[in-house]
C-alpha cells in the first residue's frame, strides 16, 4: 500500500519533467524493498481481518491425531510442524513468526467441518494445512469457500477437483497413474492387469483412469476387485490372482487392510522378487511398510512422487532434519513430503502478494516455483496443482524404496481427464 | 470364468479354495468364542472385545522384541510364549475390568454396552500414547511365513495352518471347560436359574469374574494369531468386532456351538462368494442373508431350550 501512495504522489509531479517523475518512482520502489525487508504495516498486510499482528501470523493444522487415521495423518502434521518451524528461523513470513493452533479431525468427517469453521471464524488463521482423506477434504469444502479461507491440502488423492480455495500439493491420480503403468508396459512388457483396491472413491476412481489408460494401449485388464475398508481377509482374491495369472497387479488397497494383504500374500508362496506377478501399488509408502514388514513387501514397486531414498541435496537436508526433529527411527512417506510443502509454498504466495489476504494469494499461486523441494522441483499450476515428477521404486527389506524410474519431464496435473469420469 | 482352464488347474484352485473357507472359519472362532462365552454366558455385551484382542497382539509384539534383543537363539519358538503371556494379561486385565466396572451393571444390559464402548475408547488411546498412532510391525519366526508346497499349484500357508489348529484347540479346550468340568458346571448353573445356583451355595459372582476373565483371555490369544494375518495398530480392534457379532448373533447367543455353526456357515458362504462376485458384494450378500433368517429365526440358529 506504501508503494502506491508515494508512486501517486510522483505522478502528480509528471508536469515538472519525466525524470523528476522517474526519480520518484525509483524512490519509491526503494522505499517499497525496504518497507518489505522491515516488516510492513499489518493492516496493509491484511486487509480482511485475519489474526496477523505485527510480528506474527496465525495459521491452522487439522488432521487426525486420534481414531483410525491418525496413523497416516501424523507423519503429516510432524511435517508441517518442521516446516513452520524452518520459516520461523529463516525470518517467517513478511517479517512475522507463524504461530500454529493445531486441532484435531478425530477421523470424523462432520468434526473436520466443524474444527475448520472455528479455525477460520474464531482463530482467523491466515491458512489450514490438513485434511487428509478425500472425505475429510470435502467436508472442510464447503466452509472454506464459504468463509474464502486457503487449504493446503497434502495426500495424493482422485482429482476430479479444484477449488480457488485449496492448494492441492499432493498428486491427482493420473500423475501416479498414467507414468506408472507407462513404465510397467515398457520396461516389463506388461501385457494383463489385475486391478485390485479398497472399496472407496479414490481406489475406485484410480483404477478407472487405470482401466481407460491400459485399453487405451491395447491392453487386458483381466479383474477388477474391491474390498471394504479394513477388510482383513483376502485369501479369495489371492486365488484368483493365481488363476488369472496376470503380469501386473495394480494395488490400490489402503490402510490396516494392506497388512493382511501383504502378509497373506507372502504366506501364500507370492514372492514380490519373482515379480511374477509384478506388483505396482500407489498406496504402500515408507510409512504403510513400518506396518506392514519390509520382508512382508520387498520387490514391490510403488508410483509416487517423493521417496526417502531420493538422492539430491534437498532431500538429504530435509531427512536429516525431519529425523532430529522427530526421532531417527522415523521414516517419511510421500504424503508427509507433500505436506511439508504446504507452509512453504504458502509462505512464497504471501511474499508475492505481498500480503496475507486470501485473494491476493490465490491470484499470486498459480507459478510459484519451489527449488528447495525435497522431491525436487514444482511448481503451482493454474488449477492449484503441483507440476512433479513421478518415480517408481522398488521396496527392500529394509522398509525403503530405492528408486528405479523418474519420468524425465514434470507431469502436468490433470485434474479432470477427459473421458474418465 | 474357467474357459481355457485344465481340471487340473481349477481342482487345485478349488482346494486352495476350501483351505481358505477354511482358515477363515478358524478366524471366525477364534474372534467370536471369547465373546460367546461372555454374551451367552452372562447377558453382557463387551463392545472392548476387539481392544483386548489388540492387547493380545501388542504383548506378542512385545515378547518378539524381548526374544529379539534378549533370547534371539530361542526366537523361533516365542509364538508359543507370546500366546500363553497373551492370554494371562488378557484375562487378568479382564478381570479387573469385571470387579471394577461390569458387575455393577448386570441388570442394566443397555449400560454395559455403553460402558464397555467407553472402555474400548480409553483401551484405543492408551494403546495410542504407548505404542504410537501407527501400525507396529510385528516379526514372525521364519517357519511361520510362507507355504507348503502340495502339488504345483496348490500352495497351503502355514500361518493359516497354524491359525487353525490354535482355533481347534481352544474349541475343544472350551468345551471341555464348560460341559467336562466342576467349574463348566457350575457357570450353566448360574445361566439357566441365578437365584437357585446361589442357593445351593454356588459363588455367582466368582463365577461371573471367571468367566469374564476366560472371554477376554480368549480374545488375547485370537489376538496373539491375527498378528499372523493381519495389523496391529491401535483400533485394528475394530476391523474384527462386527464380523464378531455378526457370528456371535447368527449362531445364537447362548449356544457355544451355534456360534461354530454360524462361523462355519458364514465363512464358507463369504468365502464362496469372495470368489465368485467381487469382494464387497460378497459381504453385502452374505450379511443379507444372514438378516433374512435372523428375521426368520429371531433367537439365532441354535437356540437354547429353556423355560420361560
Amino acid at each position: 500500500m506504501g508503494t502506491t501512495t508515494i508512486a501517486a504522489g510522483g505522478r502528480s509531479h509528471k508536469s515538472k519533467g519525466l525524470r523528476k517523475s522517474l526519480a520518484t518512482l525509483a524512490a519509491s520502489i526503494m522505499l517499497a524493498t525496504s518497507a518489505q525487508a522491515a516488516t510492513p504495516a499489518t493492516d496493509e498486510v491484511n486487509t480482511t481481518g485475519l489474526a496477523v499482528t505485527d510480528d506474527t501470523v496465525k495459521v491452522g493444522i487439522l488432521h487426525s491425531i486420534t481414531g483410525t487415521m491418525a496413523i497416516s495423518e501424523i507423519g503429516s502434521v510432524q511435517a508441517e510442524k518442521l516446516a513452520i518451524e524452518q520459516i520461523n528461523e529463516s525470518g517467517g513470513v513478511l517479517g512475522r513468526q507463524i504461530e500454529f493452533v493445531q486441532e484435531d479431525g478425530a477421523s470424523d468427517w462432520p468434526t473436520f467441518a466443524e474444527k475448520s469453521r472455528k479455525l477460520l471464524r474464531q482463530d482467523n488463521v491466515a491458512a489450514i494445512f490438513g485434511a487428509w482423506t478425500s472425505a475429510s477434504r470435502k467436508a472442510i469444502l464447503p466452509v472454506i469457500e464459504q468463509y474464502n479461507g486457503m487449504l493446503y491440502y497434502p495426500t495424493f488423492y482422485e482429482g476430479l477437483e479444484q477449488s480457488p480455495n485449496v492448494i492441492y500439493t499432493g498428486q491427482e491420480a493420473t500423475q501416479q497413474i498414467l507414468a506408472g503403468i507407462d513404465w510397467a508396459v515398457k520396461e516389463k512388457g506388461a501385457k494383463t492387469f489385475y486391478l485390485l483396491g479398497s472399496d472407496y472413491i479414490w481406489p475406485r476412481t484410480s483404477n478407472k483412469i487405470a482401466r481407460k489408460h491400459i485399453d487405451k494401449l491395447g491392453l487386458k485388464v483381466v479383474g477388477e476387485e474391491y474390498y471394504p475398508l479394513g477388510h482383513t481377509q483376502f485369501n479369495s482374491v489371492i486365488n484368483k490372482i493365481k488363476l488369472k495369472k496376470p503380469d501386473v497387479i495394480f494395488a490400490s488397497v489402503v490402510g490396516g487392510s494392506n497388512v493382511a494383504f501383504y502378509k497373506q500374500m507372502k504366506a501364500a508362496g507370492v514372492d514380490f522378487t519373482d515379480e511374477k506377478p509384478l506388483l505396482l501399488t500407489i498406496s504402500v509408502t515408507e510409512d504403510e511398510i513400518r506396518g506392514i514388514g519390509g520382508e512382508n513387501v520387498e520387490g514391490i514397486y510403488a508410483s509416487m512422487k517423493y521417496f526417502q531414498s531420493l538422492d539430491n541435496p534437498n532431500n538429504e537436508e530435509f531427512v536429516a532434519a525431519f529425523k532430529e526433529a522427530w526421532g531417527d527411527d522415523m521414516v517419511i512417506g510421500d504424503v508427509t513430503q507433500a505436506a511439508y510443502l504446504g507452509p512453504w509454498l504458502w509462505k512464497m504466495a504471501v511474499e508475492k502478494a505481498g500480503s496475507f489476504d486470501i485473494d491476493k494469494i490465490r491470484e499470486a499461486s498459480p507459478g510459484i516455483e519451489f527449488t528447495k523441494a525435497p522431491e525436487g522441483y514444482v511448481r503451482i499450476h493454474e488449477n492449484h496443482h503441483l507440476w512433479s515428477k513421478t518415480r517408481i521404486g522398488r521396496a527392500k527389506t529394509d522398509g525403503q524404496y530405492e528408486v528405479v524410474y523418474e519420468t524425465d519431464e514434470l507431469m502436468e496435473p490433470d485434474p479432470f481427464p477427459e473421458g474418465y469420469q | 470364468m474357467f474357459d481355457g482352464y485344465t481340471t487340473s488347474e481349477l481342482m487345485s484352485i478349488f482346494a486352495m479354495q476350501g483351505f481358505a473357507g477354511l482358515s477363515l472359519f478358524s478366524v471366525f472362532v477364534l474372534m467370536a468364542l471369547g465373546l460367546a462365552i461372555i454374551f451367552g454366558q452372562m447377558g453382557v455385551i463387551n463392545m472392548a472385545h476387539g481392544e483386548f484382542m489388540i492387547l493380545g497382539a501388542y504383548t506378542t509384539y512385545l515378547v518378539s522384541g524381548f526374544f529379539q534383543s534378549v533370547l534371539p537363539g530361542l526366537f523361533g519358538g516365542y509364538f508359543f510364549v507370546a500366546i500363553i503371556i497373551a492370554f494371562l494379561i488378557c484375562a487378568a486385565l479382564g478381570a479387573f475390568i469385571e470387579w471394577a466396572m461390569i458387575r455393577h451393571l448386570y441388570r442394566r444390559p443397555l449400560d454395559t454396552l455403553l460402558a464397555t464402548w467407553g472402555l474400548s475408547l480409553i483401551m484405543q488411546q492408551t494403546y495410542r500414547s504407548i505404542f504410537g498412532a501407527r501400525e507396529v510391525g510385528v516379526e514372525l519366526p521364519e517357519w511361520m511365513m510362507g507355504a507348503i508346497q502340495v502339488t504345483d499349484l496348490v500352495e497351503l500357508p502355514i500361518n493359516g495352518l497354524f491359525v487353525m489348529i490354535i482355533a481347534l484347540s481352544i474349541a475343544l479346550g472350551v468345551y471341555l471347560l464348560m460341559y467336562r468340568s466342576g467349574w463348566g458346571k457350575k457357570v450353566r448353573a448360574v445361566v439357566q436359574n441365578r437365584p437357585m445356583a446361589e442357593a445351593v451355595g454356588i459363588n455367582s459372582a466368582g463365577v461371573d469374574r471367571m468367566t469374564f476373565a476366560l472371554g477376554c483371555g480368549i480374545a488375547g490369544i485370537a489376538g496373539a494369531a491375527f498378528t499372523m494375518i493381519g495389523s496391529t495398530g491401535p483400533s485394528s480392534g475394530q476391523a474384527y468386532i462386527v464380523d464378531t457379532f455378526l457370528v456371535v448373533v447368527f449362531g445364537g447367543a447362548q449356544s457355544l456351538i451355534g456360534t461354530i455353526v454360524s462361523a462355519f456357515g458364514i465363512s464358507q458362504a463369504q468365502s464362496t462368494m469372495e470368489f465368485f462376485l467381487s469382494g464387497s458384494m460378497a459381504k453385502v450378500l452374505t450379511l443379507l442373508v444372514v438378516v433374512g433368517i435372523l428375521m426368520l429365526r429371531p433367537e439365532g440358529l441354535m437356540a437354547l431350550k429353556v423355560r420361560r
